[in-house]
């Protein structure tokens, strides 16, 4: 008895003493202090109370909520969504459209990366990687051959394809954590280079001047114009990544996530079907960075750091690894909320971490994630 | 000759795992190869499904060697397997369990997948009816639609076995596949084996019951230590005396 007693009083300590930490830099030793005492009492009462009341509250305590099976079965109801998403440049003002077409492009970049995390299992680290080269290869192409919109990108596109291609190419063979890591140094490798080709890229003070798109002679500059192409892609993104998901291709993928042994003695090519996934996502990733590029007109090396990469795998693993939709809403949540919270300033990354960490300890798959989606 | 295995070695380090196995196996036929634990025979299906290298030796499957080929090669040349420990797709619903297993049948290529053209949707379908027909053979259609990992026991195994038939080999390795079934479970499995021989396929087993080996076999391997002891009918395999010493320990007076 005592020594339950002694692990009660040990967890909640420990508990109240991290969130006071958490606590201390923004608003001082005092009201860390009484955060900590709080935090601590109600953590004292409510354990035992939950025990003493039996089966209840055991089940209340967390609460499950299927959001599959929530949503329409058939899948055609889906283009629904796309309806509020026209109307937006209809009702809102430009810095509300300035966010939609950032959500957009970010929600190309997630479901791009949850192809390869998601889907297939390779932990990415250095993804921004694509974005940096399909946005890169735009502007250049642009700005030194003057070439179009749309004679750029899909040039840009066959490049980052071929670039997501040679960087898998040595390390795909390399698992888990090692993988991880060298995707991280490609991340890196490649803002580096960016950063210091002067020649080339013009380093730091990156490129300006990329024309903005235009369809059929008509400017696509306009904030709402744009925000229809960047819809445009999203929509395309979506329905080809499902396609892909449900075929062959994506159950291979899958069964390569789930175990490899299995697949290899079902006859898929582990090696090659693992290219074609990154393959597959560098492509979404360059098209949104050929987005970013005609969006901003403007880039520079500052636009594609690690952390870049680091909110992106965020925007997978919140909406839930393997799910489309689920994606789609991390990504909307980790572009929208940071600017909804701009009020409150300082606190807005606080916020939002605790918001993860506590969604990691309450549903680990994830917002949309099926129990299938993570992993033991 | 189905399958020729020729002088087949596999070390690892200094320890023997197998030594100069050679045996052939006509089309047709149900082998078993019993021995007692660690006697190297599943380390002869690793060889067998390229799993592993062998350190010397040969193997020739209906005329070709396989023995430098990759896993995925030898399974679409026809040689299809289950695992000891049971290795499914977990995350994934039966019915697609079984349809990764048609993966090199399916002809349709990403422009079709990504247009829906009829062709591929056609396709779909018919890899989607096979599949559930496979189920039907392993009594599993009621599964169909379930997460592969929350299934019985006894119906994870019949689900491997599903997977590896819906490959359409040959020759199908079978890894213990009465394991911790009970005798019902395990009289159904004979079936079921016995339906696989009537399809035309050649099998391979690894079998620790006797029952199960005896009724069923039309010929057994015994390996002890790596090596060949015995060969032959079940009949003659049962009164050899060197068998009966590996399993039972020397007589001493």
């Amino acid at each position: 008895m005592s020594s339950s007693i002694v692990k009660t009083l040990l967890r909640s300590g420990s508990i109240s003493l991290w969130a006071a930490l958490l606590f201390l830099p923004f608003k001082g030793l005092h009201a860390a202090g009484i955060l900590f005492i709080l935090l601590f009492l109600s953590l004292l009462v409510i354990r035992p109370a939950a025990r003493l009341s039996g089966p209840f509250f055991r089940t209340a305590e967390v609460v499950r909520i299927n959001i599959e099976r929530l949503m329409p079965r058939d899948s055609r109801y889906l283009l629904l969504l796309i309806l509020p998403a026209l109307a937006i440049p209809l009702f809102f003002r430009n810095y509300i459209l300035d966010v939609a077409v950032l959500t957009g492009i970010y929600i190309i970049l997630a479901l791009a990366l949850n192809v390869v995390v998601g889907f297939t299992g390779l932990l990415n680290l250095g993804f921004v990687a694509y974005y940096a080269i399909g946005a890169y290869s735009f502007a250049l192409l642009n700005t030194r051959l003057g070439m179009g919109f749309w004679s750029a990108l899909p040039l840009s596109l066959v490049i980052t394809t071929a670039a997501g291609f040679i960087f898998a190419a040595p390390a795909i063979r390399l698992k888990g954590d090692y993988l991880a890591l060298v995707t991280l140094g490609f991340g890196e490798i490649v803002r580096i280079t960016l950063n210091n080709w002067d020649s080339f890229t013009r380093g730091p003070n990156g490129l300006s001047g990329i024309d903005e798109p235009f369809f059929f002679g008509i400017s696509l500059a306009t904030l709402s114009s744009f925000y229809y192409l960047v819809l445009f892609f999203v929509v395309l993104a979506v329905i080809v990544i499902r396609r892909v998901h449900a075929s062959k291709i994506g159950r291979a993928w899958i069964a390569l996530r789930e175990d490899e042994i299995a697949a290899s003695a079902m006859g898929i090519r582990i090696t090659q079907y693992k290219l074609y996934s990154v393959s597959f996502g560098a492509f979404w990733a360059g098209l949104a960075g050929c987005l970013f590029a005609a969006k901003m007109r403007f880039i520079s090396p500052e636009s594609f750091t690690f952390m870049e990469s680091v909110l992106i795998l965020c925007m997978v693993i919140l909406g839930g690894l393997g799910s489309i939709a689920g994606v789609i809403v991390g990504a909307v949540i980790l572009v929208v909320l940071p600017e909804a919270l701009r009020d409150i300033q300082m606190y807005r990354m606080l916020a939002l971490g605790a918001g993860i960490v506590l969604l990691m300890i309450f549903r680990p798959q994830g917002l949309f994630g099926g129990n299938n989606a993570s992993r033991s | 000759m189905l399958l020729e295995v020729r002088a087949v070695s596999k070390r690892f380090g200094g320890i023997r795992a197998i030594e100069d196995i050679t045996f052939s196996l006509k089309q047709g036929l149900i082998l078993s190869i019993i021995g007692p634990n660690g006697a190297g025979k599943t380390t002869l299906f690793n060889c067998l499904t390229g799993f592993m290298k062998l350190t010397r030796g040969n193997i020739i499957f209906s005329g070709t060697h396989i023995s430098s080929l990759t896993a995925d090669r030898i399974n679409r040349l026809g040689i299809s397997r289950t695992f000891q420990n049971i290795r499914l797709f977990k995350g994934m619903s039966v019915i697609e369990n079984v349809m990764v297993a048609q993966h090199a049948k399916i002809r349709s290529g990403l422009m079709p997948i990504i247009a829906h053209t009829p062709a591929f949707l056609n396709e779909e379908a018919s890899v989607r009816q096979t599949a559930y027909e496979y189920l039907e053979f392993l009594g599993l259609e009621s599964f169909a639609e379930q997460n592969a990992g929350n299934l019985p026991y006894g119906a994870q195994r019949r689900l491997e076995i599903a997977r590896a038939l819906a490959s359409e080999p040959q020759l199908i390795l079978l890894d213990e596949p009465s394991a911790g079934m009970n005798p019902l479970e395990t009289d159904e499995m004979m079936a079921t084996i016995r339906k696989m021989r009537e399809m035309g396929k050649t099998i391979i087993l690894i079998e620790h019951d006797m029952k199960f080996v005896m009724g069923i076999s039309d010929r057994i391997i015994v390996l002890d230590h790596g090596v060949k002891i015995a060969e032959g009918s079940p009949q003659e395999v049962k009164n050899n005396p060197l068998v009966i010493e590996a399993y039972l320990g020397k007589e001493t007076h």
